[in-house]
């Protein structure tokens, strides 16, 4: 017991913002018409390639002086989560551009 | 770097008010780019303002590399989303949903060596991060498949045990590699095991899931890739991944729940009642 309240205070600013994030995402999108379903999954699939950062972070430690597995493949994760990103938003953008020509 | 705390907080703020306006007809074409617009601010943010531990900004020969492999990935990214058909763009989604999951995976694989095995909460997040990257990557490739009409389903009653088996290999795993006692650079075989053992996973999950409850099954991938995501956060600590991740895991989740209801089908009956379990249900 006292070790959980240890960890609670540890983390507790990691806890807070898990918590209020995820009471967000439920409220943000609780009602939104189900023709909306697609580009808000699109939408939120291209908020998920935040994992970007992580991959700027990792190559901007990786060593450069030779060619080594750690830069191979974090360049390659930087380059994937780019294609979530960029794609993913370009994509919502179709598609709602689409609904509203549909609208019309 | 509290310039950069101050990015990460105005580009989280930027995801929720782009969400948020996403969810509403008038107002989701600007959502979207709200949202674009935090990202980008995040990914500059971090480019330019991060510094290591030591209080040294990133060297400018990986900057060039970093600015390079953005571009390729924004160009192509770019091109295939503007090309694309019309109908083909459910299953485009789900393959920018896979790239997500794989850069999650990468970044969790190559940050395991680097971390403390005394240090199990760091352990545990980059193995998670690594588990359900790979689950997102494997299964979002199989929904894209068979949405293109690549991959036809495949069912067997066995696979439930398979799947099962599969997820208690997981667990196994992850307890060895916490009381082997071995430090984390020497267990590069083990985590390879881990990531196959978990693209397996993800490509029997989805392979029994029939073609009309893709959607439903995308939108659940796209929540794993997003609490993918945050486990990578938790790693560098950084908020705007933590909050973007857990973001897009809650809504993406929420999201699944309520796309079942549109379709009058129940979560469970759409992952187990695909298992051959239950009576059809289509």
């Amino acid at each position: 017991m006292e070790q959980i309240l240890v960890y609670f205070y540890t983390y507790k600013e990691v806890i807070f913002v898990i918590a209020l994030s995820i009471f967000l995402g439920i409220e943000v999108i609780s009602h939104v018409p189900s023709v909306l379903h697609t580009p808000l999954m699109s939408g939120a699939n291209a908020i998920s390639g935040v994992i970007i950062i992580g991959g700027i972070i990792l190559v901007g430690h990786a060593d450069t002086s030779h060619i080594s597995t750690e830069l191979v493949l974090g360049v390659f994760a930087i380059i994937f989560a780019t294609l979530n990103v960029a794609g993913g938003f370009v994509v919502t953008d179709r598609m709602l551009e689409m609904f509203k020509k549909k609208k019309k | 770097e509290t310039l950069l705390q101050f990015s990460y907080l105005l580009a989280a703020l930027l995801f929720v008010y782009g969400l948020k306006l996403l969810s509403h007809p008038e107002t989701a074409r600007r959502g979207n780019i709200i949202a674009g617009a935090g990202m980008l601010l995040a990914m500059i943010s971090t480019m330019f303002l991060h510094k290591n531990a030591d209080g040294q900004g990133i060297a400018l020969t990986n900057i060039w590399i970093i600015i390079i492999s953005i571009g390729i990935g924004t160009v192509l990214g770019w091109y295939i989303a503007r090309t694309v058909k019309m109908t083909a763009m459910p299953q485009l989604v789900s393959f920018f949903n896979a790239t997500g999951g794989l850069a999650s995976a990468l970044v969790a694989l190559l940050e395991f060596p680097h971390a403390d095995i005394h240090d199990v909460r760091l352990v545990l997040v980059t193995l998670l991060g690594l588990v359900i990257g790979s689950i997102a990557f494997s299964g979002s490739m199989i929904a894209y498949g068979k949405l293109d009409g690549k991959i036809k389903d495949i069912r067997a009653g066995i696979m439930k045990y398979v799947n099962i088996a599969l997820l208690i290999l997981v667990l196994a795993i992850f307890v060895y590699m916490l009381v082997s006692g071995k430090n984390t650079s020497e267990l590069s075989w083990e985590l390879y095991v881990l990531f196959g053992v978990s693209l397996l996973y993800g490509v029997l999950f989805v392979m029994p899931i029939g073609g009309a409850d893709m959607p439903v099954v995308i939108s659940l991938l796209n929540s794993f890739t997003g609490i993918a995501a945050a486990m990578a956060g938790f790693i560098y600590n950084n908020q705007a991944m933590i909050l973007g991740g857990i973001l897009v895991g809650a809504a993406g989740s929420i999201l699944t729940v309520l796309m079942c209801n549109a379709m009058n089908r129940s979560l469970l009956n759409v992952i187990v009642g695909a298992f051959g379990g239950g009576p059809s249900s289509a």
